[in-house]
């Protein structure tokens, strides 16, 4: 095989693109700019650190069944882990969210950054109000029966059903997890390969 | 290097100052031991509700006038099932997006029909009732403007419905085998018979509530049971949950429009689909804001930034 037919290997190209936009320095950095000294910044990783204990958590109920929580003192504890790092969670989402909102995270050539964010916000919410769907008691009775006319008026309701339990945990357990885990991957690495917005300049020069 | 003109809420400007140590490992370790530790404390000192599901047996044992109530109007035609339109049936167009019927273009993919599903399929299931099958029969061979003088009738009486020593006493004429049918229906429910016979009616196995969560919420017992629990739509609905807990929180905005006009007062009979739209263009706008001239300014002019980076301004 000549070199000229090894560098055209969809393979090849593949790492040295990968390579190029996400050498091993900017995927796990060992500096930062000296601007990146706020509280605020916490909240990213925050979020991240919830979401795998809102996932350790979840696995931890899917192991014996969907309704084992409700006859396991052990099992309601599991599902209170659960609940509270989804709100955790939720709570470093959104302050995460508006924080990049006031530094104009979006500058730069980020705004892939932005958006993959504000869908993973969206998904999330998606999910979250899945499980809420699947818990199997007086919450998840009323709070479809009553969601049900929002997402039926739209007609999503044709075809997502929020008072069928089967199809509401595994939208819950498979389908939105795995949207969002995704998604927050995709985040990760976009904030990685940019890097973190600097500060506004009233007198900037030139253009990134 | 571009000499394009600076466009301050779309371009970054290039950092030329000093960075610092960062350790991302070490970091995102601690973040999930505090997450962690945080979690573990708010379940202990918290932990969850987990109010029992009510079942259909409950709720004609506790309130069986409502019951019955509920099932004469799944028969008649006016409880929230009968009337509701896509995805259930064709009763109606449902709500409307401007000019556009969104839910009845979907279509009735869930078909439920309240007088058969709720009513007349779970009597055939009851054995050993000679009166009921007899009354089953009768109402079968009969034509269907003779079954609504009967089910009128027994409507015009049932404003006095009573339910005494175990039965149902509405005191209607010409009434055919409805009353039959409510009162055993309404035994039939406080047995829990009619729970099993609303799931298991689409196969022994199953997952899909469908109907007798439609057939709950049709009835005034889980709604009354919701608003002492602080869940109705005026007091901010479904973003609660049971007991003193944030609930989803996250999802204030949304129920927010159910509070105020127009949404609670003239567009209410609309307020689903019209509350979803707002929803989504605020969303799609959240989404695109850094392509928006105006909104994606606003931090720039706001200048909280200066709180976040008041150690960069001050260098």
């Amino acid at each position: 095989m000549s070199t000229t037919e090894i560098e055209r290997q969809w393979t090849t190209r593949l790492r040295k693109r990968v390579a190029g936009k996400l050498p091993p320095e900017k995927l796990l950095p060992d500096t930062q700019p000296s601007y990146v000294s706020s509280w605020i910044y916490v909240f990213g990783v925050t979020t991240l650190s919830a979401m795998i204990v809102v996932i350790v958590t979840g696995c931890v109920l899917a192991l014996r069944g969907p309704q084992w929580w409700h006859g396991s003192s052990f099992g309601h504890f599991v599902n209170s882990l659960h609940l509270w790092s989804v709100e955790i969670f939720f709570f470093a989402m959104v302050v995460h969210l508006w924080g990049k909102f006031f530094m104009g995270a979006w500058r730069g050539g980020r705004s892939l950054t932005w958006m993959t964010g504000v869908i993973t916000f969206l998904a999330s919410v998606a999910t979250a109000f899945t499980g809420y769907a699947s818990q199997s008691n007086f919450d998840s009775q009323w709070i479809t029966t009553q969601a049900k006319d929002g997402i039926n008026a739209t007609g999503a309701g044709s075809f997502f059903n929020v008072l069928n339990l089967g199809q509401m945990l595994m939208w819950h357990i498979v389908l939105l997890p795995l949207a969002a885990v995704v998604l927050t991957a995709l985040h990760v690495l976009l904030v990685r390969i940019k890097g973190v917005v600097p500060p506004y300049e009233e007198n900037a020069g030139e253009a990134q | 290097m571009s000499t394009k003109a600076f466009r301050p809420d779309v371009d970054a400007p290039t950092y030329k100052g000093g960075h610092s140590p960062y350790d991302i490992i070490k970091e995102g370790t601690i973040a999930i031991v505090i997450v962690s530790v945080l979690t573990l404390l708010l379940s202990v000192v918290f932990g969850s509700p987990d109010d029992a599901a009510i079942t259909i047996k409950t709720w004609s044992n506790k309130a069986p006038v409502d019951f019955a109530s509920t099932a004469l109007s799944e028969l008649n035609g006016t409880s929230g099932t009968a009337g509701y339109g896509a995805p259930y049936n064709t009763a109606s167009d449902g709500q409307k997006l401007g000019p556009f019927p969104l839910a009845k273009w979907a279509g009735a993919t869930i078909p439920v029909n309240s007088v058969q599903d709720f009513v007349i399929d779970p009597l055939k299931s009851l054995p050993n009732q000679p009166a009921l099958q007899s009354g089953l029969a009768t109402w079968t061979k009969a034509p269907q403007s003779t079954r609504d003088t009967w089910v009128a009738n027994y409507t015009k009486a049932a404003s006095n419905m009573k339910f005494v020593n175990g039965q149902v006493i509405v005191k209607a004429s010409d009434a055919g085998p409805v009353p039959i049918f409510i009162n055993d229906l309404t035994q039939m429910a406080r047995t829990g018979a009619l729970d099993q016979a609303l799931i298991t009616g689409n196969g022994y196995y199953t997952t899909d509530y469908t109907k007798p969560l439609l057939f709950l919420a049709d009835g005034s017992y889980i709604g009354n049971l919701a608003q002492k629990q602080h869940l109705l739509g005026e007091q901010w609905g479904m973003m609660n949950e049971t007991g003193s807990y944030p609930g989803q929180a996250w999802l204030w905005l949304y129920t927010f429009w159910y509070q105020v006009p127009p949404f609670s007062t003239s567009l209410a009979d609309n307020a689903d689909v019209d509350v979803w739209g707002m929803m989504m263009l605020l969303s799609v706008l959240l989404l695109l804001l850094p392509f928006i001239p105006g909104l994606r300014a606003l931090p720039r002019k706001l200048k909280v930034y200066r709180l976040i980076w008041r150690e960069h301004y001050r260098g």
